[in-house]
């Protein structure tokens, strides 16, 4: 490798998940595997490990099985990341074990992914847990979708088949709100069309999926059109050289900002205009997301954290009134109607109450159950909610970052609800 | 459209917003520092978060005392050029004033020591977030650690129970007593450090670079030859060229035969590498699970 081809690598996340026997580990297992990025120890470790527990074959699930409890259970329980690259991109992959208890762990894992993964077995075709997989890329609004039709060995790789199970889940996901769908038959096992074009499946005339992962475009996956910077903190350096220097600090989550711009705050609704953008390597023209910069106004305006910055003519909805899906992933606790709730949104942090559960969904056949008000655990619901304070906010299809909260209750300080603005 | 930045921008704009965010919520902020690579990354990245204003964190190192000297030497020089204030909990004085006891044997190393005394310099700074540079690719149970991850009152991990982590929106609740550990470049690779490193011409320890040092085997591992580690009659010491992949502590870090004279030859020589950064750490190596074993009791 030409040791500074890594200065135009870009950076994919992707999620993956699928039902317990469809093969997910084994296909993370050669991804790593011949993206030479399962290094020797971990290699032996693994084989000591699976040699411990009786299997003929080194277990490559054991590698993204990190706690004790999932290496003696044999199952993942969280989250894991891992990470692999090729000359063209970095990969970080979020992990997510596919029961149906772990469904907040699947949606903790879409959050922040480019891609998902969805891996189908071709004997079996669609199942409830494939559905699930798809309605929750749906609702996290992840912009592209893969359908691996895995073991396609085990099928003589048989296009009929593939055929059958393109078409089933396509009838499906008609349904659900997904733009970019591709399907790839593979076999992650043998490692058809995973790295090397499989010589089994001359019918199939898609790309393989590493192609697929390091060509797909993922540069709009941002929204470049509404600006909107909410503000991190205050930067004062209290020293002679930076006398009256106020800078307010943030990571842009949509829109491009550009020096001279003229830009409105809220929620004063003053209007001022960039005088500098200062970024991690010095002054900036211009800026968009994701990065962290630093913004300074030309007028002496009082501006702190939870405040967001945006352009005159292009702002988000003020309300304390807002309607949001939401997960619910408490398993001690349930949903309570009329219950006080600490919300987080940008860098604004206020409390809430929850006015109505409107429905629940039910995640295996998209059903709206109207009079059922409890919600548990990996249950997805609609409601609406009020603000002690006004938020300023897009609906999640529009923009992730401004159109998401996370709801903590407020008793035990734990995570309880992520939810998506509509 | 060009609006998109390569991987190692896209890292660095994560963690500046992740300790922008513990500046913001977190009432007293401390930053671990080792002297290791990641930690100098965590320094670094803290100074442009904040730019031009100074960084908003102590530092905090605790000392076993069994250090590399080329370490302390970094670390006292990086503090006053940055006009930093740094606090040392030193393992040495918890021993003497009996908070933990040595370690016997031929494998004794001051490592689990950390833990305790780390516990104990959080409680007497009331620091409730300490900033950290583990990353997630180092090892399986760090691999399930969160940005922002809880400690009870005992300073204990809970891997089961951990608060799931969506978007940018952290959650830093807790009750008095309890802390957070936060890591900013959980999602930055062993590859990627370099990297970075490289292109912002980073001062590094000269530990990390190929030198000349006495060294011997022990159990596939070839350490530093000191006055901190008892040897067996048959471990003989010999010269070798060798430099540091990863820096803790002289009884527990594996040192590696190397001609890697500058960054760029590290970054093709870890490139091109069959084994893990942490393959050479003895503390690691004690069962499958000691990280994890370690993590839950408060080593970071």
């Amino acid at each position: 490798m030409e040791t500074n081809t890594y200065k135009n690598t870009e950076l994919l996340r992707f999620t993956t998940a699928g039902s317990v026997d469809d093969g997910k580990s084994t296909l993370i297992g050669r991804l790593l595997y011949d993206s030479k990025s399962i290094f020797q120890d971990q290699y032996d470790a693994i084989k000591i490990a699976s040699e411990k527990r009786g299997e003929e074959n080194v277990n490559l699930a054991l590698l993204t099985d990190g706690l004790k409890s999932e290496r003696e259970q044999g199952i993942t329980i969280d989250v894991a990341y891992r990470y692999f690259s090729t000359p063209k991109r970095k990969f970080i992959i979020a992990d997510t074990p596919g029961h149906i208890q772990y469904t907040r762990n699947m949606v903790t894992g879409a959050s922040t992914a480019n891609v998902a993964l969805v891996i189908v077995d071709a004997r079996t075709g669609v199942v409830e847990q494939t559905k699930r997989h798809a309605i929750i890329a749906s609702l996290l609004q992840i912009p592209h979708l893969v359908v691996c039709i895995n073991k396609m060995d085990l099928v003589d790789y048989s296009q009929e088949v593939y055929d059958k199970v393109h078409d089933e889940f396509e009838d499906f996901a008609s349904k659900l709100d997904i733009n970019d769908i591709t399907f790839i038959p593979i076999s992650a096992l043998l490692g058809d069309n995973i790295v090397n074009r499989s010589s089994n499946m001359d019918w199939y005339e898609g790309s393989t999926l590493i192609y697929y992962l390091e060509n797909v475009h993922i540069s709009s996956d941002h929204n470049f059109i509404d600006v909107r910077y909410p503000v991190q903190t205050v930067i004062r350096p209290y020293n002679d050289d930076f006398h009256d220097y106020r800078g307010y600090a943030g990571r842009v989550a949509g829109g491009i900002l550009k020096k001279g711009d003229e830009v409105m705050l809220l929620p004063s609704g003053f209007t001022s205009k960039i005088s500098k953008i200062q970024g991690p390597d010095g002054e900036l023209t211009e800026a968009f997301p994701p990065q962290s910069v630093t913004i300074l106004i030309e007028d002496d305006i009082d501006i702190s954290r939870g405040d967001m910055i945006v352009r005159p003519n292009n702002s988000p909805t003020v309300t304390q009134d807002i309607e949001l899906m939401i997960c619910w992933f408490s398993s001690d606790k349930e949903l309570r109607e009329r219950g006080k709730y600490t919300i987080l949104h940008t860098s604004q942090e206020v409390r809430c109450i929850v006015k109505e559960i409107r429905y629940k969904l039910d995640i295996n056949t998209l059903h709206r159950d109207l009079e059922s008000k409890e919600i548990k655990m990996n249950d997805i619901a609609r409601i609406s909610i009020r603000t002690t304070k006004a938020l300023f906010i897009d609906p999640y299809r529009k923009n992730r970052i401004t159109g998401s909260v996370i709801i903590i209750d407020e008793a035990t300080n734990n995570t309880v609800a992520a939810g998506m603005i509509i | 459209m060009s609006y998109h930045i390569n991987h190692l921008k896209e890292l660095e704009s994560e963690s500046i917003f992740i300790l922008r965010e513990v500046a913001a919520k977190f009432e007293n902020p401390v930053l671990m520092f080792s002297g290791g690579k990641d930690s100098i990354l965590m320094v670094h990245l803290a100074y442009k978060a904040f730019f031009p204003a100074k960084i908003p964190f102590q530092l905090l190192h605790v000392d076993t005392g069994h250090n590399f000297p080329e370490t302390i030497q970094y670390r006292d020089e990086m503090v006053k050029k940055l006009g930093l204030k740094l606090i040392v909990g030193s393992v040495e004085n918890a021993l003497k004033s009996g908070l933990v006891t040595e370690e016997k044997g031929f494998n004794a190393s001051r490592n689990g020591l950390q833990t305790a005394v780390l516990l104990d310099e959080l409680e007497k700074g009331k620091f409730d977030a300490a900033l950290g540079g583990a990353r997630r690719d180092e090892e399986k149970a760090r691999a399930k650690e969160r940005f922002f991850s809880h400690r009870d009152e005992f300073g204990q991990w809970d891997p089961k129970n951990q608060r799931p982590e969506l978007w940018n929106l952290f959650n830093n609740k807790y009750n008095i007593g309890e802390h957070f550990r936060v890591f900013p470049i959980s999602n930055w690779t062993e590859l990627d450090v370099w990297q970075y490193l490289s292109i912002e011409k980073v001062d590094l320890p000269s530990l990390y670079f190929s030198h000349t040092r006495e060294v011997f085997f022990r159990d596939g591992v070839l350490l530093a030859d000191c006055e901190y580690i008892n040897k067996r009659p048959e471990e003989k010491v010999f010269k070798e060229i060798i430099r540091c992949r990863t820096i803790g502590d002289m009884t527990c870090t594996g040192v590696w035969k190397s001609n890697a004279n500058t960054v760029e030859e590290i970054i093709e020589e870890i490139s091109t590498t069959r084994l893990t950064e942490r393959g050479g750490r003895t503390d690691d190596k004690r069962s499958e699970t000691s990280m994890e074993d370690r993590k839950k009791h408060g080593y970071f």
